[in-house]
């Protein structure tokens, strides 16, 4: 009888198993990982929906972008976590993604407006440095300086993308002649976020290209008050990180609920000290305590998504031909 | 010709190779299919090339000119620590590129121990990023690679030689002529196609140290074809283009090489009676000291880095460290599985094809071959299930070139000397593997699974496409940790995977080796 009992036990747990439906979530590694939001946002989201929620690390957020594209309407996933506004029309011109139902009271510095894709956190791109430091205070007082920066290259990265889109959008037609003036503070260019803000803590260099709130990161989690970020005078770009649901989703209802409960208090709280960005939706508590501590950019720069990929061309054209002589 | 004779079926080669063919040449295909039509190569692509190939050929130089010398002075002396200092030289190559960089800079870098030498006697710091800086790093990877493969040349000359050149009263310089230069004029060329081939794909490395869009190689190029453009028909031409290089590279260095052995020997322990004065001592010394400080110091500041969170690890990284050394030991067997009778083959053929095969994987693009296979097997089975066979299998094909350096001199000389024995003797088949063989190519089949096993532990290769979060390399954790500031963990893990590696490696090296 008890291996009956076992038996049973195990056929009505796999078939329970097989009965939970599965919600599918593309995003970029450092989400999924032990540190980022992934188990807290997994565990929140399946208290409530009698689902199985998989996230799948697929590296940044251009490489997500590559993937869901390769696998187009057969892919598995539900719903893409990680693009921002740099890739969303590239996102839009595939086809795949239907537009959303959600609404709520966003906290961006900007007015937010798009029928496809429900921003979750945001952020302001800023040079990192040591808080000893007198940091520069614009592109140029930073050109006139000795100072060595780390950054990340475009073809590969999107912070590295994110500047070049940040010079442009602040010195639009003057952005060659301010790369030119930059290309001896570049100590050197990375691959990636990890590669450049391991050179920077390794002290090869004054500043790397990081957010606003990595200091948040060492303050809160470290105790460690030894990094600020340089205010900009021309503004910081920023960066906004979007979900949508997929055209192919088999779950279409679990991930018009799952992008419900992205804007919800469950998730935003958990964003600003895992993903050490700013909630798109201030949670009830507020902000953790040290994101006061955080240079708050007077002026917020961004491309409007449609025209992102032809301003994209023009600066990595003027990036490479700048950096290459 | 010395193996007219066919001793072993060149048939399970010839599969072998056409199978590496299919997974090489048949991802590039997918690739082409599934895309759409792109732009042609423009200004910069061709800049890229340029640049690839002249560091690659610097890096690839002067790796094998100065690992000439250490090879030698491995070779004639004998010293305690001598077997692990040859582990460790094993070491630069597995390391992912992230760590092998940040342990380069602890010792060249701007605040590195170097500079600040300088800086306590008033001498201005190094930079080690420019031209330079890839170049002194592709050494840092390739020198002891190069080493070890010239040193199995030494190796190979049977001591019988040296004792012979001794009783007849050669000095050093004799030895050279006569022993030396003709195994050196062997195994030169290959070490050198080989290292070539790793620094024409390398990435990360040059971008990092040649300090910016100038340090474009094709694998970058590759890299914004495919996720900045999305413009996967110019990845797959500037993956054709890659491999052409290296093709041409490998050909050359097949059609200069001379093929022929020592002879047998009895396998006693060499001496050289030709090294013994005080000057050549003092000289091997000094050469042995100055590659090991080169290779030592960075791998020091590594362990130093790793070693205050290394016994705080979280589960995951020993899951992501048990899910490595799985696909490694798969990945080894594998390569074992192919290298053997695909080098059998080799060794009795005249003509250069099969060999190539071998070296097309090395100048594939990871990106491309995952790609590739991505598209291929999507539509067929779900990835993730397929993550751990398919890393092991695109591993184990990605560290056959290695292996069949390693293995096809040896086996050239066995069959050779050998296979007319055993023609006479009757032995045939499975028999002619487990009597002579496997037997007498020990030394260099440890080798060759050291190497691929260490290889595969540290690959962060296909697996970035096809994992899934619960199912983590160590190196892919490792950069998972870096993503998420855990910059102190992900030096833990980082000195963890060098230890794992080290660690196979040892193992089946020493499985193998009986005198080195």
């Amino acid at each position: 009888m008890k291996y009956l009992t076992f038996v049973a036990g195990i056929i009505g747990a796999s078939t329970a198993f097989a009965e939970t439906p599965e919600l599918t979530i593309y995003t970029y590694d450092s989400f999924v990982s032990d540190w980022g939001p992934g188990p807290m946002i997994e565990a929140e989201f399946e208290k409530t929906c009698g689902c199985d929620l998989k996230l799948v690390g697929a590296g940044d957020g251009a490489a997500l972008l590559a993937r869901i594209r390769l696998e187009g309407a057969r892919s598995d996933a539900d719903i893409v976590l990680g693009l921002d506004t740099n890739l969303t029309q590239a996102a839009l011109d595939t086809g795949l993604f239907v537009p959303h139902s959600v609404s709520a009271d966003y906290n961006l510095p900007i007015p937010w407006q798009d029928d496809h894709f429900v921003p979750y956190d945001w952020g302001y791109f800023a040079f990192v440095h040591n808080a000893d430091l007198t940091p520069p205070t614009s592109f140029s007082a930073l050109a006139d300086s000795d100072l060595k920066i780390v950054i990340q290259d475009p073809r590969s990265s999107t912070p590295g993308l994110g500047l070049l889109m940040w010079v442009k959008t602040a010195h639009g037609d003057a952005a060659p002649q301010i790369w030119e003036g930059l290309s001896d503070n570049i100590l050197t260019v990375t691959k990636g976020w990890s590669e450049a803000y391991g050179l920077f803590l390794e002290g090869e260099a004054d500043m790397v290209l990081s957010y606003t709130t990595s200091p948040a990161y060492h303050l809160i989690a470290e105790g460690d008050t030894s990094k600020s970020a340089a205010a900009f005078e021309e503004g910081h770009y920023m960066q906004i990180e979007v979900a949508a649901k997929l055209a192919s989703s088999d779950q279409p209802e679990l991930a018009d609920a799952f992008l419900e409960f992205m804007v919800s208090d469950a998730f935003q709280s958990v964003i600003s000290t895992t993903n050490w960005m700013y909630p798109s939706v201030t949670p009830q508590n507020g902000l953790p305590d040290g994101f006061e501590t955080l240079i708050k950019p007077e002026k917020a720069l961004i491309v409007p998504s449609a025209d992102a990929p032809a301003l994209r061309d023009q600066a990595l054209a003027e990036w490479l031909s700048a950096l290459s002589q | 010709m010395a193996f007219s004779v066919v001793a072993v079926n060149r048939w399970p080669g010839i599969g072998a190779a056409a199978l590496v063919a299919a997974l090489v040449l048949g991802t590039l295909l997918a690739v082409v299919l599934r895309s759409e039509a792109g732009q042609s190569l423009g200004a910069s692509d061709w800049a890229a090339v340029r640049f690839t190939m002249s560091q690659a050929l610097v890096s690839a130089g002067l790796s094998v000119m100065l690992a000439i010398p250490v090879a030698r002075a491995l070779a004639r002396r004998t010293f305690p620590g001598r077997s692990v200092l040859i582990t460790l030289l094993g070491a630069p190559f597995i390391l992912p590129v992230i760590v092998a960089v940040l342990g380069l800079l602890a010792v060249f870098g701007r605040n590195g121990w170097v500079s600040q030498g300088l800086e306590s006697i008033g001498l201005p710091p190094v930079s080690i990023y420019g031209f330079h800086g890839v170049v002194l790093a592709h050494m840092f990877f390739n020198l002891p690679l190069a080493t070890r493969l010239i040193l199995q040349g030494w190796q190979d000359i049977p001591s019988e030689r040296f004792r012979l050149a001794a009783q007849l009263g050669f000095d050093a310089k004799g030895i050279a002529r006569l022993l030396e230069w003709p195994m050196l004029a062997r195994v030169l060329p290959g070490a050198f196609a080989i290292v070539f081939a790793i620094c024409l794909t390398s990435f990360a490395v040059a971008l990092t140290l040649g300090g910016g869009p100038k340090a474009t190689t094709i694998e970058l190029a590759i890299y914004q074809a495919f996720r900045f453009d999305f413009d996967l028909g110019r990845a797959a031409f500037l993956s054709c283009l890659q491999m052409a290089i290296a093709g041409t590279a490998a050909v050359l260095a097949l059609t200069v090489s001379s093929q022929t052995g020592f002879g047998r020997g009895f396998d006693r322990v060499t001496q050289r009676w030709d090294a013994r004065s005080a000057l050549t001592k003092l000289l091997d010394t000094l050469l042995i000291l100055c590659a090991a400080m080169f290779l030592i110091l960075p791998l020091t500041a590594v362990v130093l880095a790793g070693l205050p969170a290394l016994f705080a690890l979280p589960n995951s990284v020993y899951h992501a460290a048990f899910l490595s050394l799985s696909i490694a030991l798969t990945s080894t067997v594998i390569l074992l599985l192919l290298a053997l009778p695909l080098a059998a083959t080799i060794a009795q053929s005249r003509t250069g094809l099969t060999e190539s095969i071998g070296f097309l994987s090395l100048a594939a693009s990871p990106l491309v071959i995952g790609t590739g296979l991505f598209i291929v097997l999507f539509p067929l089975a779900d990835p993730f299930a397929l993550a751990v066979p398919v890393t092991a299998l695109v591993n184990a094909v990605m560290a056959l070139p290695f292996a069949l350096r390693i293995l096809v001199p040896g086996m050239r000389d066995v069959l050779g000397q050998y296979g007319p024995l055993a023609q006479t003797l009757g032995v045939q088949g499975l028999g002619i593997w487990r009597l002579l063989i496997l037997p007498r190519l020990r030394p260099q089949i440890g080798f060759a699974a050291g190497l691929g096993a260490a290889l595969s532990t540290g690959d962060l290769g296909v697996i970035a496409l096809f994992a899934d979060p619960q199912r983590a390399t160590l190196p892919l954790q490792m950069y998972r940790l870096m993503g998420a500031y855990q910059m102190e963990t992900a030096a833990a893990a980082g000195l963890l995977l060098v230890v794992l590696s080290l660690f196979l490696f040892w193992i089946c090296d020493k499985g193998g080796r009986w005198r080195a």
